[in-house]
């Protein structure tokens, strides 16, 4: 098993939250500083340059108009640390290539990086949450269409080496796709997928890119990973289905006792708990499908709120959305993920969040990494 | 009249009253027979009301995705139904199908009803036209709607799952056409000029959506419209004024306005 360490660089020192509706979408910058931004940035990319010296990989992801995460152009991020790091892989996850105009520029971008990094690139592609529509001023409707016909473009603008390619889709258009730089790695960087859902993954399996599924909990992960495997199989890929094919994340911490393992967790809660979004931003109209939305009328959870139920270290713990506690027990608590969900090649940790202050976060990550991650490695072994 | 098939696509539309035809263009919000205003239209016409594709019962092609897709459509409805000429009446995001199809074929209209239409930007680019309802508390919506807002609220809990199906379809289609460019055209106005009908601009006077000034710069574009407010309505003057909205449309189609 692999393990990356991510951060969404959030800004979290924000008024108290009933002093405003959203922090995503339209939360007023007035409450960021850009003194202090500039230190979380330098502080945040030291802690992967930190996780990567301890053996991690760096994963990294984009969101826009939100103090959860000021990383509105991950690649701009994803290239100082494609120049300051120097073994670690590096993964995107993701470009949000249903909400952005131009795939092609996406393509040059990634083979740029893949490039700067001499091949150490892991490109990942997401649909993106439901309050990134309106940053994008993206139409929420046939956006699944939109993500896979400007996944295959890029896929063509990387592939090609000949001179000018075309690609004239439903959505999108070029007469001349002929991309310098190309990627470094041959035919293309591996190509990552996020779903929520196991019709998602369905078509993820289909394709054979590697599937990683966010903060899904038990059954979940094993419903998105089941549906994973099944198009795998379908598509005629083997029986075999590869652990280095899928991907989970959950927030992590390590203490050195259970007592300062879950002191850092409550801080890494931050990331589900400080979470405010109204129902216009989280739902809508087309995101999710005509049924799920009935069954959402009738009381069923919104998809990205399950989570939010668990707001307690021991809750997120029980669900699996959480692995925090002394190596021994954060040993176990993947273990019993791993084995409930069928195996997984990939654990991405949240290990930053909110207020896990700097040396609080290199500790977990030292612990982790020391401790944790070489009996992680046997998994599946 | 049913399922009518245009363009592969099928399209589910409804009939009623008896008299000259009259073309109505459903809103956002779906058409469903049964209000007052459609019986008191049908003293006097012949309503025709196709459910736009993507709503109600009607299917959606991958390729249409803006209004004057449906304002095609149509035109192939009317040709389907024999219809040489006739009344059109288009209420918010219909009165914008309707003045796309009346710059298409503008000798086919008789006469013009926008009720509360979208459709075009006559305003600064530095802000909204049209407040921006997927961006807006429900609530906040439903207040900009309607003058009495409670006595138009849906209640999930007491709808059918394929009513419910229906009114989440509607909102997902409405999205589809009117995203970006925000409920407008940017090419429409370039074009209104053909449309030589007479036309109304109906407004309820408490609309929270399509603004007093934005009906003047509207109406401004046609060669020969005239506005009318009604006082104790807002977004949907035919549901909470049907008297007075059938008589205004009516007495306008007679040439009495």
């Amino acid at each position: 098993m692999r393990a990356w360490h991510f951060s969404e660089t959030a800004y979290h020192l924000l008024p108290p939250a009933d002093t405003y509706d959203s922090i995503r979408v339209s939360l007023p910058n007035k409450h960021y500083d850009p003194a202090i931004g500039a230190d979380l940035y330098h502080r945040f990319l030291d802690e992967w340059l930190l996780a990567e010296d301890e053996g991690l990989d760096i994963m990294l992801n984009e969101h826009h108009q939100t103090a959860t995460c000021v990383d509105p152009a991950a690649p701009l991020m994803l290239s100082i640390l494609a120049r300051q790091s120097h073994k670690a892989r590096l993964l995107i996850l993701g470009n949000p290539i249903a909400n952005r105009n131009q795939p092609l520029r996406v393509a040059e971008e990634m083979a740029m990086i893949d490039v700067i990094s001499r091949g150490r690139l892991e490109a990942g592609f997401v649909r993106g949450v439901p309050y990134e529509i309106s940053p994008a001023n993206s139409n929420p409707v046939r956006m699944n269409e939109r993500q896979w016909e400007a996944l295959d473009m890029i896929v063509k603008a990387w592939t090609h080496h000949d001179g000018p390619v075309s690609f004239e889709g439903r959505f999108f258009h070029s007469r001349a796709m002929n991309i310098w730089p190309r990627p470094y790695q041959q035919p293309h960087p591996p190509i990552w997928i996020s779903t929520t859902s196991p019709a998602g993954a369905a078509r993820v399996g289909d394709r054979g890119y590697v599937q990683a599924t966010f903060l899904t909990g038990f059954d979940g992960t094993k419903a998105i990973f089941d549906a994973y495997r099944s198009a795998w199989r379908a598509a005629g890929r083997g029986d075999h289905v590869p652990l280095d094919r899928l991907a989970y994340a959950a927030m992590v911490y390590v203490g050195e006792t259970e007592a300062e393992a879950h002191a850092g967790a409550e801080k890494l809660l931050w990331y589900v708990t400080s979470n405010k979004v109204p129902p216009h931003f989280a739902s809508p109209p087309g995101y999710v499908s005509v049924e799920a939305g009935v069954q959402m009328l009738r009381g069923a959870e919104h998809p990205l709120s399950a989570f939010a139920k668990a707001a307690t270290v021991e809750g997120a713990i029980k669900s699996g959305i959480m692995m925090a506690g002394t190596p021994d027990q954060v040993v176990a608590q993947v273990r019993a993920v791993y084995d409930h969900v069928g195996g997984f090649g990939h654990l991405l940790n949240m290990g930053q969040a909110g207020f896990l202050e700097h040396d609080e976060t290199v500790r977990g990550i030292k612990l982790f990494a020391r401790e944790v991650y070489p009996r992680l490695k046997a998994f599946g072994g | 009249m049913g399922i009518i098939s245009l363009a592969g696509v099928d399209i589910d539309v409804w009939e009623g009253g008896s008299g000259p035809p009259l073309l109505f263009l459903h809103g956002a919000g779906g058409f469903r027979p049964g209000p007052a205003f459609l019986d008191l239209l049908g003293r006097h016409r012949r309503v025709i009301a196709p459910s736009h594709p993507g709503f109600g019962l009607s299917g959606l092609a991958g390729w249409m995705d803006r209004p004057d897709d449906i304002a095609h459509l149509y035109l192939e409805l009317l040709d389907r139904l024999e219809i040489p000429q006739l009344d059109i009446v288009g209420t918010s995001f219909g009165g914008w199908i309707a003045a796309e199809l009346a710059t298409m074929q503008p000798h086919r209209l008789r006469r013009l009803v926008l009720v509360a239409p979208a459709g075009v930007k006559t305003g600064s680019r530095d802000a909204l036209d049209i407040p921006d309802v997927f961006a807006t508390p429900a609530d906040v919506v439903q207040r900009m709607l309607y003058v009495d807002p409670d006595k138009f609220r849906v209640d999930p809990a007491a709808m059918t799952d394929e009513e419910l199906r229906i009114m989440l379809r509607n909102r997902e289609s409405f999205a589809l056409f009117a995203w970006e460019p925000y409920l407008h055209n940017p090419k429409l106005p370039h074009r209104l000029h053909k449309v030589t009908c007479p036309t109304l601009f109906l407004r309820g006077a408490h609309d929270g959506l399509i603004s007093a000034a934005y009906t003047e710069r509207y109406a401004a574009l046609f060669p020969d419209a005239r506005v009318v407010t009604l006082a104790d309505a807002a977004h949907v003057p035919q549901m909470e004024q049907p008297q007075e909205f059938s008589d205004t449309v009516l007495n306008f189609l007679r040439g009495e306005v």
